[in-house]
């Protein structure tokens, strides 16, 4: 590196100040980090990617109706009936496409009403510091206390399984996580001096949390919307397996399990039957696994950790 | 009085306080019960009249407070009630007391939950540090992709393909995990072998992770590289210098997986259909049978509760800062 | 010199480090002769690679550094050669390290005695009791309060200085040939230096032992070394014992290191009082009072200078001046008339004419913000000035602050130092205020980046006509741009005046205290010093 010199050879602090740094556009960052990622957060990508497409086309690309009853129950493996039937003489195949639709579905919903309860009321607790934030924070703590599938199958008990008491009993207890992890990132955010210089101009709340909190709280924030959409939908997935999530008829992964358990047993005589319960679980299973590679792979990138060379 | 035993007093007074706190809501989400709700558990033929005797006798004629004080009363004394389950529309009440209900299941549970800790805890433990020390060699590749898979199965998942491979394949296992109290104690853990495993599995890979996370922070803290610069042994470094420092965050990661085990064993015993509390909640939920779904909710609570406590009196303990105050 | 007497050698040593996806060079050949009971002073601004060059010393490079090339040879013996075991039984019995942070380098979980002597006792050198005992005979000489029992206590138990003069005997517990100190004063406030200073530099003395001392304070190397070299992006500069380099410095960029102290400021006159604290008390929360009875009159056009250690309540002061701290009792007056107490009952107007520039540009600047964003948001909040117009200012601003139109669209991150702290500056001028505290402002910066910031602020003072109230704790900066200078202590007003005044003798006892320790250019300034405090029993 060069030593920024006056003409008459001195040194020069003022040349040093019009020294300039290397810049590159977002796209070039984007393809850069893309570049570098792991096989296995590409493996999640591409899954990922397949999975949203199968949800958003499903009614184009099912063959059947996800209620559609056809007369022979327990039917084998064909090519009418890629996976066979159910008990009810369902396509298990159509029930397993519109099952993306469903299961996902739901989820998405879930994990958003989360976080936008869990998110303004964590920004709202760190920005104001005071009595507000203590019993966000205190009620926060007490709801916590009691293991989240527990309380959903209470308080399901009590109002009953309909979709939108699934998503709104989930959501509410998932917003606690969101919570906590929000007012986190947005108090180690709120100390910053620009902030600080905020304030000092006289910008009022909305502005502060708008233009200067949330973009510097983003990454955390969609690592855990990625971790907590796979906590919801495995959490969904019990559910309806326990029989209390989403209810028959809809087609959705984890009922689908319980319906067809039993055939497990068959496994000696006829794999494939055992292996029609098991298809949904997998599904679910490889979804969740896609999006934890991705989330991690993410995490890892932006935590800057300095690993042995 | 030394400060430490201030801080447990405080940390033990607010577990309470949450207990009770928890216990109201438990309680007060019965306020929420939809009015034909004497009818849904008596039946479709109950007599108004008899609905009406059902409403009297669960005192839902009285004031909210005098209700939970009553409950709490009873609660605190070992009555927890008795169960809708065993009322029909006649009105003849052969229900049985909801503690009797719970016992045994509550003893199947814990002896799952103990079986589970006593090999997973460990492992994990063993997995997490030795991932952690040789930090992004080949075997932390491995079991690092390998314990990120796990996690993202659902619990029914891992539990049927065991039943697949060991049971219906193998046959070396039972699938289904019928244990009573009579049962001698190694049929019992045959049987549970399973279920044990299952939850394991799933575990073993939370606790891991979590583990190594930790490990890895506190070998970044510059006293270690201090330790180092002073030619110190690695295995010096570990177990002098990281270890004591590292307590605190390793119970917190026991404490917080030992509390998920309490609830991912639900689903376990729905699978192997194995008599415990989970299976009991599930079906009372399924039958809408309040008293049992309440005790079933405070007791998996009161456990929860109870294992964060210990986490938290034990990183006070471990904490220099608090032992020998300025 | 006979060549027994050489016990580092190191020859054109290379490492690199990895950030960015990709490895840099760090340091580029670099030589180093050390001779026994020598002292090299290792200088040069943040970036230079000193410390990465101090650990090579001892043969050891930090996760994400290698060392790619040369030569390092202790006593002979070929470092780079060395497998683990081997380097490993060097390090704390023959090359020992002290931090830059003592507080974090001390295992929270061990008392202090212990852990001074772990690596004696480790490596066999001696048994527990005797390097014990010698633990205490080292804490002894080192100046620590109750040497017998401070070995009992635990980290947190102990103030920074007492935990750096400790790390040195733990240094020096196996009495190594060579100790590398790593800016071991840098975080120590100044009169707590002088004594971990002088401390250091007589029990290295006293044993005779070899040392690298790194720093980036010239003053304080000048007290300690034998010979220095100044290391510039991982390059050596200048290499000369120390009383040559400092009377006759050869390269262009040694001679600038110290330029912060040759700035003159011409006089300014005085007009009238703009900012005046009145028996101002505050605190936060229900604690001590961090703030106790004071009263600071404020010259229009002039720079008051606010000095002071930490704790001694500079910074609140600037708290309260801004209204982000309403004091307990007191008042402030601005031109004249009252200033409300808090933030929120201030006007636009009021808040307008005061402005701050923080310490650390980098987090006093939104990351997600461009520098159009950042000096536009005053121009529109404050003055109403968008598109065109704002353009225009936005451009006017840069150009008084040095830089040029290609740093419009560019992210802090992607400035440097200097440029950041200028940015800094224009967004407080581009409110156009009367009054401008300054945090520290060049407390983080290199030394040349420092003069070239003071050097602007002086110019816009002149051009502008600001009042700036420049909080420090560098009395070399004090005496190169104040006009008048306030001293605090403990929440307290020490005394206040003129520049001229308060540098002249006679001086109030903490006055005394504080301007004394300040080391200077001069490599006997310390010895003296000693000889002084000796003599009048400090």
């Amino acid at each position: 590196m060069n030593t920024p010199t006056t003409p008459n050879g001195g040194y020069s602090a003022a040349k040093e100040v019009t020294l300039v740094k290397a810049r590159r556009s977002v796209l070039q960052n984007v393809w850069r980090t893309l570049k570098t990622a792991p096989p296995t957060a590409w493996f999640g990508m591409i899954v990922i990617c397949l999975y949203l497409i199968v949800a958003l086309f499903a009614p184009l690309l099912a063959p059947h109706g996800q209620s559609q009853v056809f007369p022979m129950a327990y039917a084998p493996w064909s090519d009418e009936f890629r996976l066979g039937t159910d008990a009810l003489g369902r396509d298990v195949f159509s029930r397993l496409i519109y099952g993306a639709r469903n299961t996902i579905g739901i989820a998405v919903a879930t994990t958003l009403l989360a976080f936008l309860i869990g998110g303004s009321l964590g920004l709202i607790a760190a920005i104001s510091r005071n009595w507000l934030d203590q019993v966000l924070s205190r009620f926060v703590d007490v709801l916590m206390a009691i293991p989240s599938l527990i309380f959903a199958l209470m308080l399901l008990s009590i109002f009953g399984s309909s979709a939108t008491n699934l998503i709104f009993i989930i959501a509410v207890l998932d917003a606690t996580r969101v919570f906590r992890l929000t007012r986190a990132v947005a108090l180690n955010v709120v100390v910053m001096d620009y902030v600080e210089a905020a304030k000092l101009r006289g910008e009022g709340l909305v502005w502060i949390m708008r233009r200067e909190i949330l973009p510097n709280i983003m990454p955390p924030l969609v690592a855990e919307f990625g971790l907590r959409f796979c906590f919801v939908f495995l959490t969904i997935a019990a559910l309806s397996f326990l029989g209390v999530g989403i209810q028959p008829p809809t087609a959705d992964w984890g009922s689908m399990v319980r319906e067809n358990a039993g055939l497990i047993q068959f496994a000696e005589y006829d794999l494939t039957a055992a292996l029609t319960p098991m298809i949904p679980a997998a599904a679910i299973a490889l979804l969740t696994v896609a999006v934890n590679f991705v989330v991690d792979w993410f995490l890892h990138q932006t935590s800057g950790l300095r690993d042995e060379h | 009085m030394h400060p430490i035993l201030t801080t447990i007093i405080q940390r033990l007074g607010l577990g309470l306080l949450t207990l009770f706190v928890v216990s109201i809501i438990i309680f007060s989400a019965l306020e929420f019960l939809p009015g034909d709700f004497g009818e849904a558990v008596l039946g479709q033929a109950a007599l108004p009249e008899t609905v009406e005797a059902f409403r009297r006798e669960l005192g839902l004629d009285k004031p909210p407070v005098e209700r939970y004080l009553s409950w709490v009363g009873n609660v605190l004394s070992g009555d927890l009630g008795n169960s809708f389950s065993g009322r029909n529309s006649s009105g003849v009440d052969r229900s049985r007391e909801v503690w009797e209900l719970i016992q045994p299941r509550l003893a199947n549970t814990l002896f799952l939950a103990s079986m589970t800790a006593l090999i997973a805890v460990p492992l994990a433990l063993v997995l997490g540090i030795t991932a952690a020390l040789y930090r992004n060699s080949p075997y932390d590749r491995v079991v690092n992709a390998t314990t990120l898979t796990t996690i993202s199965f659902p619990e029914f998942f891992v539990a049927y393909i065991l039943i697949l491979i060991f049971s219906t394949y193998l046959k070396v296992f039972p699938s289904l995990a019928n244990i009573s109290d009579s049962t001698p104690m190694l049929e019992k853990i045959y049987r549970s072998a399973l279920p044990a495993l299952a939850l394991t599995l799933v575990i073993v890979a939370h606790m891991m992770r979590m583990t190594r996370a930790a490990i890895i922070n506190l070998l970044a803290s510059p006293y270690i590289e201090m330790a180092q610069l002073k030619g110190t042994s690695k295995a010096k470094v570990i177990l002098h210098h990281a270890l004591p420092n590292a307590w605190a965050p390793i119970v917190n990661v026991i404490a917080f997986n030992l509390a998920y085990l309490v609830v991912g064993v639900v689903v376990v015993e729905v699978v192997f259909v194995y008599p415990g509390l989970g299976q009991l909640m599930v079906d009372a939920v399924s039958s809408r049978d309040i008293p049992v779904v309440q005790a079933c909710a405070l007791i998996f609570a009161g456990t929860y509760i109870l294992l964060n406590l210990f986490a938290d009196v034990i990183s006070i303990i471990t904490n220099p800062r608090l032992l020998h105050p300025r | 010199m006979s060549t027994n007497d050489v016990l580092l050698t190191m020859r054109d040593v290379r490492i690199d480090g990895y950030s960015d996806d990709r490895w840099h060079h760090i340091i580029k050949g670099v030589d180093v002769t050390l001779k026994r009971g020598e002292i090299l002073g290792l200088i040069g601004e943040s970036g230079a690679g000193k410390s990465t060059l101090g650990l090579a010393a001892m043969g050891f490079a930090r996760p994400g550094c290698k060392i790619v090339g040369g030569s390092i040879e202790f006593d002979g013996i070929d470092l780079l050669k060395l497998n683990h075991a081997e380097l490993r039984s060097l390090h704390g019995s023959r090359i020992a390290y002290v931090a830059q942070s003592a507080a974090a380098s001390f295992n929270p979980a061990h008392r202090l005695i212990n852990q001074t002597i772990e690596s004696t006792v480790s490596h066999g050198i001696s048994d527990s009791e005797t390097a014990k005992k010698d633990a205490i005979e080292l804490y002894r000489d080192l100046q620590l309060p109750d040497p017998e029992n401070i070995g009992q206590r635990y980290p947190h138990q102990v103030s920074g200085g007492q935990l750096q003069r400790i790390m040195t005997a733990m240094a020096m517990s196996s009495r190594p040939d060579l100790i590398i100190f790593d800016e071991p004063t840098t975080a120590l406030d100044v009169t707590t230096q002088v004594e971990v200073l002088t401390a250091m530099r007589t029990i290295v003395e006293k044993y005779n032992t070899a040392a690298i001392y790194i720093t980036h304070d010239l003053a304080v190397v000048a007290q300690m070394a034998d010979a220095i070299k100044v290391l510039r992006y991982g390059e050596t500069v200048e290499d000369a014992p120390t009383r040559q380099m400092m009377s006759d410095p050869q390269e262009a960029y040694t001679q600038s290191l110290w330029a912060v102290r040759s700035i003159e400021k011409p006089p300014q006159p005085a007009i009238d009082t703009i900012l005046e604290i009145n028996q101002v008390h505050a605190s936060y929360g229900k604690s001590v009072k961090v703030l106790n009875d004071i009263s600071i009159k404020v010259p229009r056009g002039q720079t008051l200078a606010v000095v002071g250690e930490s704790g001694s309540g500079k910074s609140t002061a600037a708290r309260v001046i801004t209204g982000l701290l309403p004091p307990l009792e007191g008042q402030i007056k601005f031109n004249g008339s009252a200033l409300p107490a808090a933030l929120k009952n201030r006007s636009k107007k009021q808040l307008q004419s005061i402005q701050m520039i923080y310490q650390m540009a980098d987090t006093a600047m939104n990351p997600r913000h461009t520098v159009r964003d950042i000096i536009g948001r005053p121009l529109s909040f404050y003055l109403g000035l968008t598109g065109p117009a704002q353009d225009q200012r936005i451009m006017q601003l840069l150009q008084l602050i040095e830089l040029d139109e290609s740093f419009l669209d560019r992210y802090p991150s992607e400035l440097s130092g200097g440029q950041k702290q200028r940015i800094c500056i224009a967004r407080a001028l581009a409110a156009e205020p009367e009054l401008i505290i300054c945090d520290e402002v060049t407390s983080a910066l290199d030394q040349i980046v420092q003069e070239g910031i003071l050097k602007l602020l002086l110019r816009l003072q002149q051009e502008l006509g600001i009042t700036y109230i420049f909080i420090t704790h560098d009395i070399a900066t004090v005496r190169a741009i104040a006009d008048q200078v306030v001293v605090m202590f403990q929440g307290k007003v020490v005394e206040q005046g003129g520049k001229e005044e308060i540098f002249t003798a006679p001086y109030p006892e903490y006055t005394e205290l504080l301007l004394s320790s300040v080391p200077e250019m001069d490599p006997d300034w310390l010895t003296q010093l000693q000889q002084q405090r000796g003599a009048s029993g400090v």
